[in-house]
């Protein structure tokens, strides 16, 4: 359009202005910084223990490889312990979210009068610190006999534990999320289909479940990472060693080649990976999950 | 969460569609008469499963935590629980030389995370919200502390604080004998060496929440302040702060649960040793450590369950009175 050239100066890049510049440094610098320990760990396990116990680790690298990877993921079965947790993850975060949105649609779709008061325990057991809780924890997981379930013979030391522990956990900061997204959605909807006579289920299965694929999206996610990167319900409920997730077999892993540091600090980032990997595919499920509980979602 | 070690927050949704208490009201009690006796037994399972597993592994725990605080108990049979009264918590209070380090370490915790990675992390979204070029890439830089695991935290910490080979000390020659600095060890130094590693990923955690708070302010407030010719920071404490108090409540919240929970980052660092004792560790200590004592163990657990109720309850019934007015 000829009429843009008179008027406003077509959209040339805005002049460089040295607050933008000195904000662009600092932030520059801070992320460098942030991203320090993490470089440092990569580097140390990048170089041969023998290297650097020679030259100081604060020193010019003669060699970088993975050899540290290789073998830390081998020597420590790695693979068998990442199976521990897939075999708890998996089963705990579907379960959670089918837990947790069944309860969002009883408290968000029915004005019971008990709903205030459900979500209320609910929200209010998610936010309780894990030791509180614990002690008698063990004592019911130790107490409970399960005969041919679990290879334990108990709820203790069994993945079963670690999922019914994750599920009832969790499901309180979902429940309050889904019930705050299913409250958003438009009443006529289910109010139709309960004239024409469609039943709960229906309600919930067919038609404000698919409504709800978001919210689900940025909570899996959210779960997904929460549960493998858990440490302490694993350190305490589970006593073999073969038994345990990836998080907490790291650290018994370590105490086995702590005169390595290299292979230690290796083992430590291997076990990060998998966190990154579906945090950078799905960043925006995850920071909308993590600020879904605290925003308008 | 969980463990999640991250805290989550609630807080109120957004308004509810349009139409009023009434009209819900109305319509809510058209549903009942709608329903169906199966339809009814389907909503009581629907709610009741989920609410039976939660409650029974969390609600009844942490009362079976309050119960056996006042006994002594083997653990073996029911039979051998014995009422003692107050003995546990005066042996906690008077005779264990960790109880009250420990509650000082979680105070401790809490100051610094709200006073330095809390307002760092508001500094950092403020900057980021100005639609700068790169804004992703920064993001991902200090948020990424707050995905890895608290374990694999502790262990790349060891690797700067190693007071023989870690970062710090080869870069200072502070690793020879004669001017020898150990972190990890000298209790002096160590619970601010893990405090520093808990910051790190602290201020990442509180930028996001915060970047969410300032995405909701209204955009028309900004330009307002500018017409006024308002500078950058006028406009910051005048206008945008006081419009975050929202999301200042859940930070406040987010910050204290954070510091009564923290565990996975002290155990990997140093087991919870000398200087670093908080009272997470101690519970924990109890269960997993040489002499497990239930009753003991389990005073701790009220002491830590006390004070979180003091901060959860109030929040709760505040957020939820709110969104029953709304």
């Amino acid at each position: 359009m000829s009429a843009s050239t008179v008027t406003a100066p077509s959209k040339r890049r805005a002049p460089i202005r040295p607050a933008r510049v000195l904000l662009h440094v600092f932030l520059a610098g801070a992320a460098l910084a942030w991203l320090a320990p993490l470089l440092w760990a990569v580097f140390s396990a990048l170089r041969p223990y023998s290297e650097t116990s020679a030259k100081g680790y604060v020193s010019w690298p003669d060699t970088l490889n993975l050899d540290n990877f290789k073998n830390a993921f081998q020597q420590s079965d790695m693979l068998h312990y990442f199976g521990n947790t897939l075999v708890i993850a998996v089963p705990a975060v579907l379960l959670t979210l089918f837990l947790s949105s069944m309860v969002a649609f009883y408290v968000s779709r029915f004005d019971f009068r008990l709903n205030l008061a459900l979500l209320l325990v609910f929200t209010a057991g998610n936010l309780l610190p894990q030791q509180v809780i614990i002690t008698p924890l063990y004592r019911l997981y130790l107490l409970t006999d399960l005969p041919g379930i679990t290879a334990s013979g108990k709820l203790y030391d069994s993945a079963l534990g670690l999922v019914l522990i994750h599920v009832a956990f969790q499901s309180g900061f979902c429940a309050f999320v889904l019930s705050n997204y299913m409250r958003s959605l438009p009443h006529e909807l289910t109010e139709a289909a309960l004239v024409d006579g469609a039943s709960v289920w229906r309600l919930y299965w067919q038609i404000t479940l698919p409504l709800c694929k978001p919210a689900m999206a940025a909570l899996a996610t959210l779960l997904s990472i929460w549960i493998y990167n858990d440490f302490f319900w694993a350190l305490v409920l589970i006593s073999t060693g073969e038994n345990m997730p990836i998080t907490s077999a790291l650290n018994n892993l370590s105490g086995q080649y702590f005169t390595d540091p290299n292979l230690v600090a290796a083992g430590a980032l291997l076990t990060a990976v998998p966190t990154l990997i579906v945090y950078f595919a799905l960043q925006r499920q995850f920071v909308s999950g993590l600020t879904l509980g605290s925003n308008k979602g | 969460m969980t463990t999640d070690t991250t805290t989550k927050s609630p807080e109120t949704a957004a308004a509810p569609p349009p139409g009023t208490a009434l009209e819900k009201k109305r319509a809510a009690r058209g549903h009942r008469r709608l329903l169906t006796r199966r339809d009814r037994i389907t909503l009581a399972l629907m709610a009741g499963v989920p609410t039976v597993l939660h409650v029974a592994l969390v609600w009844v725990t942490a009362l079976a935590s309050i119960a056996l605080a006042f006994t002594t108990w083997d653990g073996i049979g029911f039979d051998s629980i014995k009422w003692v009264g107050l003995d546990n918590f005066k042996q906690l209070f008077d005779d264990n030389p960790q109880f009250w380090p420990a509650v000082q370490h979680n105070v401790i915790w809490f100051v610094v995370l709200i006073l330095i990675p809390t307002p760092l992390g508001l500094f950092l979204a403020v900057q980021l919200d100005k639609k700068i070029r790169f804004s992703r890439v920064y993001q991902t830089a200090f948020f990424l502390p707050v995905v890895i695991s608290m374990a694999c935290i502790g262990f790349v910490w060891q690797l700067v604080y190693n007071p023989d080979t870690g970062l710090i000390n080869s870069i200072i020659g502070a690793n020879k004998p004669g001017h020898y600095i150990d972190w990890i060890g000298d209790p002096k130094l160590n619970l601010w060496a893990v405090l520093i590693a808990a910051s790190w990923r602290h201020a990442g955690y509180m930028m996001i929440l915060y970047l969410a708070g300032l995405k909701s302010v209204d955009p028309s407030l900004r330009e307002a302040s500018a017409l006024d010719g308002a500078n950058e920071w006028q406009t910051f404490k005048n206008v945008i702060f006081p419009t975050l108090r929202p999301t200042n409540t859940v930070v406040l919240v987010v910050t204290i649960i954070e510091a009564l929970r923290a565990f996975d980052l002290v155990f990997v660092f140093n087991k919870g040793a000398q200087g670093t004792e908080l009272l997470s560790i101690l519970v924990t200590n109890n269960i997993i450590g040489e002499s497990s004592r239930i009753g003991y163990g389990s005073a701790i657990a009220v002491v830590l369950l006390v004070i979180s109720l003091a901060v959860i309850i109030p929040y709760l019934v505040a957020t939820f009175r709110k969104e029953r007015r709304s």
